[in-house]
Formats: structure tokens, C-alpha cells, sequence
């Protein structure tokens, strides 16, 4: 989902390191194999990359996608499965698996309207859902106009770009558009791929950042990464508590840190409309999933190590990349959902 | 005594040489037909494969799933209809764009270029078709769909279709039937079933041409002589004598590229707008079977990855009728000749 432009010379550096560290400390090494998400695929990458250079311990991610990911881990084939959606605790327990969320990351809706720059148009959940319903079609609809007053938008259509392919990118967004409107949550209903009422597709982050800036007055969503890179208009958006907020690495933090965790078994909670007063309401995680009881103990073992590495040190490189590190309350949480439900 | 002996090893080793080439012979035999039946095997076994992956998605919907528009996923229905028709539409657009104009490059080729001039074309051709079809959607995606959004799309909106800027309907949209339909469009956008036809289209020339070339080059050069003497034009040449000639590889050539059409994913997924919505119009968005199965495949589970293996086995029975068509159309043809 998400692919970062390394500069060439960065990604050789990170490159050098990785083959060096291979030759320095291949004698005691484990490989450990994880697979799903693509939305973490670049953390991961970059986490994985020092983790080997810290331990000589090697991390082979695959981003297969989150299906094939909760696939691989059913079959026991890979150590530890990444998934965009939770899977419910019936699920966990039938397979013998747990599950954690490990990195926060936010959608944004992006625009491009002539004149309109990032974080310059507000809008509510409600009229972001009727517009992807496409019941409002004008950007001079007075319910957009009710929310932007000062800023003046010229007529015109409104063309809608989602993703085409099934991701978790489209899971949280339908998500929150379920939470808000009544009427989608009824009609569309939320998940990596939905019968979008209106508009065009675009493969990908890379694909729907390209339709929105091709298209004069089009509205879409995509990674806040993206949204910066391509220095694409985005939307600030009324939270749950009425407040409007700006996608950043703050409000991102303040979703994952008010999102009630504590109540939520198996840490199954998504987290989209969180409560916190600065709380971006599209933030969204990825769960990793491991057996309880692993079949390879060492590799398990090399793989809680990496996961407490990257919780516990991970963050710098996290936010390179705007990625959101989770908040310390919710790391000791983890940490101590990771002692009581796994045997390692 | 030893006369006879040498006489009796000869046929010996006659014999024995007989028999040796006779097993080669079956050996060679089984080998060509092992290589056919793996083939066969292929494709049965991935048609069969398909329709055991797609059996939940049959036996839900069953002949609903052919004809149902609906495709989706929040609530679990699911429909062939818009993918199968973006598939057939956007192939028949490429064949009537490629067709003519690989026939022109290959009688130019075969039968007007200069000789110095044929192979570096020749070469080109092969090239192209070696290009990835990543790179043309890349191209369809960044140049060519902003391209026809900017200049050819208002012109066909506003000239021939039902739904032009200015509100007056043209000439032709009020007088031709479906051609109104066809070209209008609410969408500011380029990425559509048009677009996808005419990527398609350009991707599908090298094939159709480069078989075109090579078959034209067959025709023995004492029939075109023989008609270029009776006093024929090159075009009266081309027409009459070389394509009857090489008909039948012609039309093979075209369903080759015909096939490379129908399959065709990357580019078709970047172009053609991925809209799950049935339209008439051909500037509007669509989909098509292969840019379905790569967009929601790797996050598809339960009824919509049989949903999705359905789609591919409807693939199979897509290009088996198209093949079905043209193999008629052939006979067809062939009992007309001579006439």
C-alpha cells in the first residue's frame, strides 16, 4: 500500500549495512518470516534493516496483502502474519492465535479544487459520506458551504477516486464512513473492497494520488505519506468530539492513545472515529498475528524481540517514514497482553 | 559357409536396425503427443481449477452471476455482467483500431516499402511487442488518458454525444441511433472503456502486424506477378491475391493479438477506471474481467475469492466462444471460395 521513495543513496547505504551485517554475524543468526499488510511493508522494511544490523537476526516480510497473510499464519507456514483488520477473538481462539496492533498511520481525504490548498477546506463525517455516496455533487452544496465559511468554492462537479483494489487503506476509510453515516453503514458497508456507490478507481496510493491530481474537482483518500509527497490538497476533518483537526503525526497519536483499548479483547478495535478531543478521526493500524503456542519457539522467540525493538526503539524510524509510533500506554499494554497470552 | 554367415549378420543388422528406428521412431512419437496432452492437460487443468475455486460463487448465484450487474463486496452479491462486458468491449475496440492498421503495416512492409527500409521496421515492430504491458499503462495512465480528457473527449462529448457541455445535442446525436449513448459522459476524466480499447489497441499491433508481415512474405511471388502483369495495383494486389492467399494465418494472427486483448491486466487495470457500474457510454469508466481479479485478489476471502475464480473461469468461456466465432467465420469463408 505504502511505498516510500528512498533516495537512491539512502536505500544503498541501508543496502551496504544489511549485506555487511549478513557477512559480520551470520554465524548465530535466525531468519524469521512474516507476511500480510503492505502497509507496513515500509516500516517494517526499514525496522528490519537496523534489527539485523543490531542482532544479526533477519526479518523476511512479504507483502502479500492482509488475506494471504491471515492465510499463511493459519497454515503455520510463515512466524507471524500482519493484518489490516482484527480478526475477532471466536477466530483467535479457534486457530490458537493472538494478536497486537504494532504501528498507527493515518488516511486522508485529498482534494483538488483550483485555489484550494492543503488543510484549507473543512469537512464532517456526514458530508464526506454523502459525497462518496454521491448525494452531494457540487462543491458549491450549501452543506459544504455551512462548514467552510470565508472559503469560497466555485461550482463544480465533484467526481469521486477510490481504490480499486481491495486494501486496508479503503477498510478503515469505508469504516469510518460507516461510523458516521448511518445510510453506508445500511447500503455500502465497510471493508477492503465495497460496491462504491460513484466515481473512478485508482490502483493503489500511487494510482488514486494520480487520478486526484489529473481531475479538476475530485475528492479521495489516501495515505497522509502520499498526501505529503505528492503535495496534494488534503481535507482537515470534524472528529467525534466536534473539533477540526489536521492529519499529523499528533492527532494520529492522540487517535491511537484515546481509542479505548483497555475494553477491547484482543486488542480487536478499530480504531477510526476515535473519541480524544485531538484525535484525527481516519487513523488506522496493523495487527500482527502469532500463534499462543508457537511451533518453532526460537523463531518466535527472535520475533517478539524484533516486535519489542520496534515498539520500544522503532520510533525515529517510524516517523521518517509518517508512521505513527504507538503511545507508551498502549506499549505496556502489549507487552503485558504479550506475557499473559503467549508461551515463549 | 562364411559367405552366408556375412549374408545372415547383414539382414541382422538390417533387422536389428529397423527395430531400433522403429522405437525411436514410438519413442519420438510419444514424446510429440506428450508435448500436445501437456497443453491440454494446462488448460483443462486450469479451467478446472478455476471452476472448482469458483463452485461457491456458482452455486449461490448461480445463472444470476452472468447476468447480475452487482459486484459487491459489503454485502456479498456478486455479478459477471460489467467485467465480462468491459472485457469484450474493450477487445472488439482494439481489433477495430489494430486490424486495418497492422494490415497496413504489413502490406507496406511486404509489398511498397524499399528493401533497406524493411528490416529496421520489421525490428521495431518485434520491440514493441516486447514492451511490457506494465509500461503502457504507466503510458496510458500519466500521458495518454490526460491527453484524450483535455482534447479528444470534449470533442466527442460535445459532437456525438447525448450529454454535451453546452446542453445543445449535435447532429449526429440526435439523428444516429446509440451513437448518442456511446460518447456521453458525466466523467472529467480520461481512464475509460475508449482509452482502455485504444491502449489495448496499440499493444496489440506489434502481434497482429509481425504475423501479418511474415505470412504476407509467403505468397509466391509468381501469383502477384502474374496479377501486377494483368495490369493490378498494388491495393488490387493486396486485397485480391495476397490476404485470400494467407487468409487463415491472418485471422490466426488476429486472434492471437485477440487473446493478449482479452487477458490483458496492467495496462487495462491503469486505464480503464475500475468503476464496477454498467454504462453504455465507452467514455465512461468500466472493468474488465483480468483488472478485477488483479485489484481484489490478494485481499479477497471466502465468497468473493470464488467470486473471483468464477470471473477467471468465465475468462476461459469468454475467449473459448470468441475462438468458437472466428473458427465458424473461417468456415464459412472457406465454403464461399471459388465462387
Amino acid at each position: 500500500m505504502l511505498t516510500i521513495n528512498k533516495t537512491p543513496l539512502r536505500f544503498a547505504a541501508v543496502a551496504a549495512l544489511a549485506v555487511a551485517s549478513t557477512f559480520g554475524a551470520a554465524a548465530h543468526a535466525t531468519d524469521i518470516t512474516g507476511a500480510g499488510s503492505s502497509f507496513v511493508y515500509p516500516v517494517m522494511s526499514k525496522w528490519s534493516a537496523a534489527y539485523a544490523e543490531k542482532t544479526g537476526n533477519h526479518l523476511n516480510y512479504q507483502s502479500v496483502g492482509s488475506g494471504a497473510g491471515i492465510a499463511q499464519i493459519k497454515e503455520g507456514t510463515i512466524d507471524f502474519g500482519a493484518s489490516d483488520a482484527p480478526m475477532k477473538t471466536e477466530d483467535l481462539q479457534k486457530y490458537g492465535l493472538g494478536q497486537f496492533p504494532l504501528v498507527v498511520g493515518g488516511i486522508v481525504p485529498v482534494v483538488n479544487i483550483s485555489g484550494v490548498k492543503p488543510g484549507q477546506i473543512k469537512l464532517d463525517g456526514t458530508t464526506l459520506a454523502d459525497i462518496f455516496l454521491g448525494k452531494i455533487t457540487n462543491w458549491n452544496d450549501p452543506k459544504i458551504a455551512a462548514l467552510n465559511a470565508g472559503l469560497s468554492l466555485p461550482a463544480g462537479k465533484i467526481t469521486v477516486v477510490h481504490r480499486s483494489d481491495g486494501s486496508g487503506t479503503s477498510f478503515n476509510f469505508t469504516n469510518y464512513l460507516s461510523k458516521v453515516s448511518p445510510e453506508w453503514a445500511s447500503k455500502v458497508k465497510f471493508g477492503t473492497a465495497v460496491e462504491w456507490p460513484t466515481g473512478v478507481g485508482g490502483k493503489g496510493n500511487e494510482g488514486v494520488s494520480q487520478y486526484v491530481r489529473q481531475i479538476k474537482g475530485s475528492i479521495g483518500y489516501v495515505e497522509y505519506a502520499y498526501a505529503v509527497k505528492n503535495k496534494i490538497s488534503w481535507v482537515d476533518l470534524k472528529n467525534s468530539t466536534g473539533n477540526v483537526v489536521s492529519p499529523n503525526a499528533a492527532s494520529f497519536a492522540a487517535a491511537a492513545a484515546t481509542a479505548d483499548w483497555a475494553s477491547a479483547k484482543d486488542f480487536n478495535l478499530i480504531m477510526t472515529n476515535a473519541p480524544g478531543e485531538q484525535a484525527w478521526p481516519i487513523a488506522a493500524t496493523v495487527w500482527m498475528i502469532m500463534y499462543k503456542h508457537p511451533k518453532n519457539a526460537t523463531n518466535t522467540k527472535v520475533a517478539f524481540d524484533f516486535f519489542k525493538s520496534a515498539l520500544e526503539h522503532g520510533q525515529q524510524a517510524a516517523s521518517e517514514l509518517d508512521y505513527v509510533p504507538l503511545p507508551a500506554s498502549l506499549v505496556s499494554q502489549i507487552e503485558a497482553y504479550w506475557a499473559s497470552e503467549f508461551k515463549h | 559357409m562364411p559367405a552366408t554367415e556375412t549374408a545372415i549378420s547383414a539382414t541382422d543388422i538390417l533387422e536389428q536396425r529397423s527395430r531400433r528406428d522403429a522405437r525411436h521412431e514410438r519413442l519420438f512419437r510419444w514424446l510429440l503427443k506428450g508435448c500436445a496432452l501437456l497443453v491440454l492437460a494446462s488448460l483443462l487443468g486450469a479451467a478446472g481449477a478455476t471452476l472448482w475455486g469458483g463452485r461457491d460463487a456458482f452455486s449461490a448465484f448461480g445463472w444470476h452471476f452472468l447476468v447480475s450487474s452487482e459486484w459487491d463486496p459489503g454485502n456479498e452479491v456478486y455479478g459477471a455482467l460489467v467485467p465480462v462486458y468491459g472485457t469484450v468491449v474493450t477487445s472488439f475496440i482494439a481489433l477495430l483500431i489494430a486490424v486495418p492498421i497492422s494490415f497496413g503495416i504489413a502490406v507496406y512492409l511486404s509489398e511498397v516499402a524499399p528493401t533497406w527500409l524493411r528490416t529496421p521496421i520489421a525490428s521495431a515492430i518485434e520491440l514493441l511487442a516486447g514492451i511490457p504491458s506494465i509500461i503502457y499503462g504507466m503510458w496510458g495512465l500519466f500521458v495518454f488518458a490526460p491527453f484524450f480528457a483535455d482534447h479528444i473527449k470534449p470533442w466527442l462529448t460535445s459532437n456525438l454525444g447525448n450529454k454535451p457541455d453546452d446542453g445543445k445535442l449535435s447532429w449526429v446525436a440526435e439523428h444516429v441511433p446509440f451513437v448518442g449513448k456511446l460518447f456521453g459522459s458525466d466523467y472529467p476524466f480520461g481512464a475509460s472503456i475508449l482509452v482502455a480499447g485504444i491502449v489495448l489497441a496499440i499493444m496489440v499491433i506489434p502481434f497482429i502486424s509481425s504475423v501479418m508481415r511474415e505470412v504476407f512474405q509467403t505468397v509466391p511471388t509468381r501469383l502477384k506477378e502474374s496479377a501486377y502483369a494483368l495490369g493490378s495495383s498494388t491495393w488490387e494486389v493486396s486485397w485480391d491475391i495476397v490476404l485470400p492467399y494467407t487468409r487463415s494465418a491472418v485471422i490466426g494472427g488476429i486472434f492471437l493479438g485477440l487473446g493478449r486483448a482479452l487477458g490483458e491486466t496492467m495496462a487495462v487495470t491503469f486505464v480503464l477506471g475500475n468503476a464496477m457500474h454498467l454504462s453504455a457510454s465507452l467514455l465512461d469508466p468500466g472493468a474488465s474481467i483480468a483488472s478485477t481479479i488483479a485489484n481484489q485478489f490478494s485481499e479477497a476471502v471466502g465468497l468473493q475469492k470464488s467470486a473471483l475464480m468464477a470471473l477467471a473461469f468465465l475468462l476461459f468461456v469468454v475467449t473459448f466462444i470468441v475462438l468458437l466465432i472466428a473458427r465458424l467465420m473461417l468456415r464459412r469463408l472457406a465454403s464461399k471460395e471459388g465462387r
